[in-house]
């Protein structure tokens, strides 16, 4: 049962995340985008890794969604301002996407990979057990998040934010 | 001692998701489908306070907006790394609550200059 649900999300995720490229609307396509997340979200939870499951679902679906949708409206979406690329530019970006196909498939038949079928902690994902790694192992990756956090605060004020003590040009 | 869990524990959720999706897509089609349609010019217009309609809803709007956006986002993560810390909150005890205020210290910074740098004011 489980391999063949894990086919069925799987098929979903790359049946809307197809959507999201080939639909015209770009607002269509943040909301298959939406969908597509949503398939992530299941694939974890069967992963058993729930913490992930619910972070997902919470921030990634909820929170960077609103921010995609905000970055369509800042941008003018009207038609006349998107003109039709020419066909030298779209010869150009089929041969880009197949040299990064060709190198991502290369990668990875060059490495190794490792034995994906068997999970050593099956329980890591639960959120009781995460924490206990989180604050013990990975203590600095944690702490070093949080100022990852304060830059990333810091300069979206400063890109933002208009300076008042520069005179306008 | 490890908590036990496994997906399977995850399928009232989703019985519960399929029957409120389902609820709203079968009322909205049972509507559709049933209720009487008019379709002239007039009706299918825009319509606002008998106004008529100028440019259209594809307007470029302040980074304001934007800006307020991001910083919750911001904010959102700090709150979601409090889950696994407020968990496990009386079995680690003084020294996960250190951990926990110095990673919360340093976002505070960033509250406080939010706040000096009075970027969330509408001027």
């Amino acid at each position: 049962m489980g391999i063949s649900l894990f086919y069925l999300v799987a098929f979903l995720s790359i049946f809307f995340s197809l959507l999201v490229i080939f639909s015209k609307n770009p607002v269509h396509s943040v909301l298959y985008l939406i969908i597509t997340f949503f398939t992530f979200t299941i694939h974890y939870i069967i992963l058993n890794a729930q913490f992930l499951a619910v972070v997902n679902f919470i921030v990634y679906m909820g929170a960077i969604m609103v921010l995609f949708l905000f970055v369509l409206m800042l941008l003018n979406l009207n038609r006349q301002s998107e003109p039709a690329k020419p066909l030298l530019l779209k010869l150009t970006a089929v041969i880009a996407g197949m040299c990064l196909l060709v190198t991502l498939a290369g990668s990875v038949k060059a490495l190794h990979t490792s034995n994906p079928v068997l999970l050593h902690h099956p329980n890591l994902g639960l959120v009781q057990n995460l924490g206990r790694v989180l604050f013990s192992e990975f203590l600095l990756p944690f702490e070093i998040s949080s100022i990852l956090l304060l830059t990333a605060m810091v300069g979206a004020v400063l890109l933002a934010k208009k300076d008042e003590t520069q005179p306008e040009a | 001692m490890q908590v036990q869990s496994t997906p399977i524990d995850y399928l009232p959720i989703i019985f519960q998701m399929i029957i409120a999706v389902g609820f709203v897509v079968t009322t909205m089609l049972a509507t559709h489908l049933i209720g009487p349609k008019r379709k002239t010019k007039d009706k299918l217009s825009t319509f606002e306070s008998g106004i008529e309609v100028v440019g259209n809803a594809r307007q470029p709007f302040s980074i304001k907006y934007f800006l307020v956006a991001i910083l919750f986002v911001l904010f959102d993560i700090e709150v979601i790394f409090m889950y696994p810390w407020a968990v496990n909150f009386k079995e680690m005890g003084i020294p996960g609550m250190i951990e926990m205020f110095v990673f919360m210290a340093t976002l505070l910074l960033g509250f406080i200059y939010i706040i000096k740098k009075k970027a969330l004011d509408w001027d």
